[in-house]
Formats: C-alpha cells, structure tokens, sequence
C-alpha cells in the first residue's frame, strides 16, 4: 500500500460514516417533512431526548451498553473476512446460558454466580457464532445465510426451554426461566441508573482494539480477512484464526445476552430478545468494523433509539420512525458503498486504473 | 372623575378578568389530567395493540384528559426508560402498561421510583406486600364471548370440523380455546376443532402455514389466538371459508367470510379510571380496586358486528344465548365437563364462574379439541 492510498483508505474510513450519517440526517428530515413533522423540531427533539441533560444521557447510555457488545460480535468475524449477522441468536443463546449458570451456581457468592453467567454467556454465544464460521470455512455455506438463520433456532430453543425444562411454573400466562435471586443480579453503577453492562462494553471494545490493532495475532486476522490466499502463501492457520475471531465475536454478543438475564430481566424469556442483535450489524457496519468508533456509533445509536418515544408522544410520528431513520443508516453504511466514492480517496483516476489492472 | 371612577374601575376589572381569564387558559390546559400508554406492539395490528389504542383514543370524550402513547416499546429496559420520559418530559401522573411483560421488573421498579404516579397493568398478578402501593391491575373475561363466537361457529360449519391457530398452551389461550369449542357443541354436538400453536405471539408466516393446513383439512370455520389474527382471517377469506375473529374486529379482512369475533373494549376500562382518578381517588389508599376485571356484563369485551354470512335466525339464537349468559341461566364452564384425553375436569353438577381463580391455571383442552397442551 502507498502512503497515499493509506491516507485514501482512512479518509474513506471516516467519510463514508460521516457521509452515510449526513446523507441519512437529510433524507430523514425530508421523510418527517413528508409525514407532516418539522424536521428542525424533530431533530431538536433527538438531541433533547439523547443528550439534552444528564437524565437522558443515561437513557442513551443504557440503550448504548447492549449496542456495544453486539456491535464487536459483528466486526471480529468481518475482520476476519467473514461476514455474520447472527447476533441475535449469540445474545439470546448468551442470555439462556447464563440463566441456567446462575439458577445453578445461585448457591454461592453473588461475584460467583456473575463470573459463572459470565463464562456460560460468553462461552455460548462464542461457540453459536463459531458454529456459523466454521460452516463457511469448512464446508464453503455462507456465513450471512447460516448465521441468519441460526437467530431463528436461537429464539426457538429460547422459547422452548423457558416454557419446557426451565419453566418456571409460577410465571403462568409469561413463561419464563426460574427467577435469579435479586441479590446476584448485576447492579448499577453508583449514582446513575446505568447498569454495569455499560463498563463491560466499553472494556470490551477496548481489548478488542488492542488486539485487533496492537498484536501479532490482529495483523494476521487483517492479512486473512484481506486476502485469504495471501494468508495461505504465508503460512497462517487460517481455519484457527478465522474460528477464534468468530468465538470472540460471539462471545460478546452472548455477554450482552448475560446482562440483558443478570442486570435487566433477572430470568430468562422471550423478552431478552429484543432486538438488540440486529441493530448491532447496524452498529458494526457503521463503524467500519473498527471496536472505537464502535463505541461512538453505539452512542449515537442509543440516543437515537432513547428519542423514540418523544417523536410518538411529541411530534405524533408513527412508531416506525426510527426505523426508517435506522433503515437509511443501514443503507447508507452498507459495506456495497466502499471503494466507489474516488472523490473520497486521495488519489489519482490513473492509479485507480492501474489496481484494477492488475486485479486477477 | 368621582363619578367616571367606578366606571374605570369596572373596565380595569374586566381587563383584569380578560387577562386572568387568558393566563388561565393554558394553565387549564396543564391542569389535565395526564395519562400515558404503552403498547409493545403496532398501533395498527388490528389486534392486541389496536384494541389499547381504540381504548386510548375514547378517553378523547373526556376534556380534562391528556392522552398520549408509545408504540412498538420493547419489554426491556426500554419500556421503564419509557415510562421515565412520560413522567419526567410529559408529566404523566398516570401510566397504563398494557403488554404482559412489562410488569416484572419494570412496572414496579418504575414505580418505586415515582410513588406519586399511579400504574395501570393489563393482564399482571399483583402481588401484595412485596409489590408497590402505587400499582394496579385490570383485566377482562372474555370466554362468554369466545362462547357466543364459537356458537356462531357450530351453526355455520358444514363439515363440523374447525380450525383453532394459538401462540402458547398458556392458561389464558387454552380458556379462549375451550370456551370457543364449548360455545359451538352447544349447538352441533359432533363438531370438532384442531389447534395449532405456533409457539409465539407474532409469527406471521407461520400463522399463514397452520391456517393454510388446517382449510387444508376439511376445518371450513377458522379462529385463532395470536397476537392479531388478521393473518387467519385473511386466509380464511381467501380460501373461501368462515374465520371469526379476536382482539379487535377484523371483518374489514374479510367482507365475505366474517362471522363475528370476540373483541376488547378497553374504552370502558381507560374511561372508568380516568373519572375515578380526576375524581381525586387512587390505588395507593385503595379507594380504586387494586384489581379491575370485567365480563360481558361489564361491556369489558364484546361480540364483533355479525358478518353477511350469518343469517337472522342463527344471529336471534346467538342473542338468545348472550341474554341467559347476562341473566346467570347459561354459564361457559359446567359439568359434567371431559378434557380431550377422557378425563373429567369439572364433574357434574358442578358450575365455575369465569371469574374464578381457579381457571387462572387451566391446563387441559375440552373434549373434541384436537391438540396436546404439550405441544
């Protein structure tokens, strides 16, 4: 890579986002327009509701803390050039896996019974994701396909298991698992209403920095997701890194699953699936698979997710708003828009030629 | 000027009066009473959800109401975060719950936190002492209705054989299913009905595959309970047979093969409690039940319009039932009653009142239902 098309490649890293946020604020404001809302008003809305105050801040927050976690279960595999959309199923497997560690392990000390959710959550979630890399790997199935389709069989082993085996008989017309006791449930940080799901989602993105950017095994991870057959030539155990990179992923999607169980609900049911898993692809996507800026989409995320209600109660815009507005993010910061923006790369049409040319 | 003073005194007062009075007006506007919703579904899912809004949108005959509502909130931490913002941006002084699972943890947790705001839950158990004061739960039973629909059923089937699409084998489905199959042996004791459950509230496609397969069974009448049945309706329409509705009215669905339904009327229950608490009355003291629940008799729930298909003398037989239901000479559940595996769950001579808890655990499908509660 020359140090121009370096720079080319960062800018682009920051511009698309931007770009796509940009682009998606105005094809917003033209949709509340078309609905009958000002666009201004609904905006300042947005940021009332986000970050007007320290009270909506930690709404925006709390809406942010799963968003972290499933924002990482997407770009590690994609980091290793697998592509999962399977957070959904990782959180609700994380979720049930750590219901059923907790119900067992409630006999000891709270730190105890967290730790043990806390691995079977991770552990959970991890293997659920690696179970999608390892068929693309291996036996050539797509990724986004299988692992699609394996949040269905998560929510129906969900389902079935808190309405068959862990069915707690007293939650009649709710089914739902055995309740955890409320003095093992994770609690909140002091002085705010923000659960600690929040500090573990920072720290996550934090080590999934160090060592996607600062070690040995992240630039091997890069090589393979950049170019298997590079990776091949140079002799790297691809299936290794690719399955390790999955688990990670997962693992985190399943932790996020582990709170929604021990700082949330405090049992499991159909209610832990919620959605958080699909709007981290979003989150993922947005931030170019990179585990910082995931922590400021996932901010900017929670708080357009906290101003829901306000535009219902507010502006009497329907409830799918902020889906649209989602939707046109996601459309925006598909991975389809990369590499096609040439005035967002710092580099002349004739080099541009040249790679192609190359290209096989 | 002596005399022109009382004159000028006058007009001051009525500029006075003019001004006060246009202070008042939004003050008046403030001095509503503020009452916010939350629906964890679609307001326009002609079922559940739609039966909370239209419950919402009456609460608009009374002036001294402010009404507003949210939407599609999921029961997680997103609901209390909800809630929070109605009480805290909106000032909401009371906040109906209407989704099962937003009651545990986040109704009494919320509640806790604001012990002046008064919580509404449909559908909940409260559970005294350990629950907060400021908490109440309303619901309605609706078996005299599913009942009078399954009659209607039992009367129009040609092939005695029906079509029942469920969410769960819970208590409160599994009593909608067996007053249904009741109602319709009232009047044609051979029919029989097969149900389906699809495992969750809102599973379109799926909904759509058991109908589809039950029509496809010989079953000419089919109902459900889901969500919203629109989508057992409309392939019910579709494939040229009977559907009954649920939730809400669906005969827009199907112009043709619309019979009737069993619908909410929560307008009713949302009215009752705003007077009752403009009236300066609250759950805390319990000067307002701790627990609202309603029948026919209360107009809790209704039958829905009879579609083209129901002829006059089937709709008088149908009125004639409604009528011994309200008077006490006709009741849903009376013995001798067998489950669907021959086993007696209510022996003869004996008769239980919908309102019993009793049915609050219902676990056995009636004779003549096809189906495992296990499934």
């Amino acid at each position: 890579m020359t140090a121009q098309s370096a720079h080319g490649a960062r800018f682009e890293a920051v511009g698309i986002p931007l770009a796509a946020i940009l682009g998606a604020v105005a094809l917003f404001a033209a949709f509340c327009a078309l609905v009958g809302a000002s666009p201004v008003g609904v905006f300042a809305s947005i940021y009332k509701a986000g970050f007007g105050s320290w009270y909506s801040w930690q709404n925006s927050l709390l809406r942010a803390s799963p968003l972290l976690l499933c924002g990482l279960a997407t770009a590690f595999p994609a980091r290793a050039g697998i592509i999962t959309v399977g957070n959904e199923g990782a959180f609700v497997m994380g979720g049930l896996a750590a219901a059923a560690a907790g119900l067992v392990s409630a006999g000891g000390p709270p730190w105890w019974c967290l730790l043990t959710m806390a691995g079977a959550g991770g552990l959970a979630g991890g293997a659920w994701i690696a179970c999608a890399a390892a068929l693309q790997h291996y036996r050539g199935v797509n990724a986004v396909i299988s692992s699609l389709l394996l949040n269905y069989i998560g929510i129906a082993l969900l389902l079935q298991l808190v309405e068959g085996p862990m069915h707690d008989p007293e939650s009649l017309n709710f089914p739902a698992s055995y309740p955890i006791p409320q003095t093992h449930q994770l609690g909140h940080i002091p002085y705010t209403r923000v659960h600690y799901g929040l500090v573990f989602g920072v720290i996550a993105c934090l080590i999934a920095w160090f060592l996607l950017e600062r070690t040995v095994w992240g630039m091997s991870v890069k090589i393979v997701g950049g170019n298997e057959r590079v990776a091949r030539l140079v002799g790297l155990p691809l299936g290794k890194i690719v399955l390790t990179a999955a688990f990670l992923g997962g693992a985190c999607a399943g932790l996020a699953g582990m709170v929604e169980v021990a700082a949330i609900h405090g049992r499991a049911s159909q209610a832990i699936s919620a959605g958080y898993g699909y709007v981290g692809i979003l989150v993922a996507f947005l931030a170019r698979q990179s585990p910082l800026r995931i922590l400021v989409v996932s901010l900017i995320l929670g708080a357009v997710l906290a101003s829901g209600g306000i535009l219902q109660r507010d502006h009497e815009l329907p409830d799918a708003t902020i889906t649209v507005f989602e939707g046109i993010l996601a459309v925006l910061a598909s991975e389809t828009l990369s590499g096609r923006f040439s005035f967002l790369r710092a580099r002349p049409r004739a080099e541009i030629r040249e790679m192609a040319d190359v290209k096989p | 000027m002596t005399e022109s003073k009382p004159h000028k005194r006058s007009a001051a007062l009525t500029r006075r009066e003019s001004l006060a009075l246009l202070a008042c007006a939004p003050l008046m506007a403030e001095n509503r009473l503020p009452i916010g919703f939350v629906y964890n579904g679609p307001k326009n899912d002609l079922g559940y959800n739609q039966a909370h809004v239209e419950g919402k949108q009456q609460l608009k005959s009374l002036p001294y109401v402010r009404a507003f509502d949210e939407a599609n909130v999921p029961e997680t931490v997103a609901v209390e975060e909800s809630m929070r913002d109605m009480i805290h941006q909106d000032g909401a002084r009371v906040v109906f719950a209407t989704s099962y699972g937003f009651l545990d943890p986040f109704v009494l947790r919320v509640a806790r936190e604001s012990p002046d705001v008064q919580f509404f839950h449909c559908g909940g158990a409260y559970h005294d002492g350990s629950d907060p004061r400021n908490v109440g739960v309303y619901f309605g039973f609706i078996d005299e209705v599913e009942y009078l629909a399954g009659m209607t059923a039992g009367l129009m089937t040609r092939t005695g054989r029906m079509g029942f699409v469920a969410a769960k084998p819970i208590p409160q489905v599994l009593r909608n299913i067996n007053s249904f199959m009741l109602g319709a042996r009232s009047v044609n004791p051979s029919a029989t009905m097969r149900v389906v459950f699809t495992g969750d509230w809102v599973l379109p496609v799926r909904e759509a595959e058991a109908s589809s397969s039950l029509a496809d069974q010989g079953a000419d009448v089919l109902t459900g309970h889901t969500g919203s049945p629109r989508v057992i309706v409309q392939i019910a329409e579709r494939r040229g047979i009977f559907a009954t509705g649920y939730q809400f009215n669906q005969s827009v669905l199907a112009p043709r093969g619309f019979l009737t339904g069993a619908e909410w009327a929560w307008g009713v229950v949302y009215r009752r409690y705003a007077e009752l608490i403009y009236s300066r009355r609250s759950v805390n003291d319990g000067s307002i039940p701790r627990r609202m629940t309603g029948t026919l008799k209360d107009e809790f729930c209704r039958l829905s319009r009879f579609g083209p298909a129901v002829s006059a003398d089937r709709r008088e037989a149908i009125a004639l039932a409604r009528q011994r239901l309200l008077d006490g000479s006709l009741a849903v559940y009376r013995g001798p009653l067998r489950d669907n595996m021959g086993k007696t769950v209510i022996p003869a001579g004996k008769t239980i009142s919908i309102e019993d808890p009793a049915l609050d655990s219902m676990n056995w499908l009636v004779e003549g239902v096809q189906g495992d509660v296990r499934a």
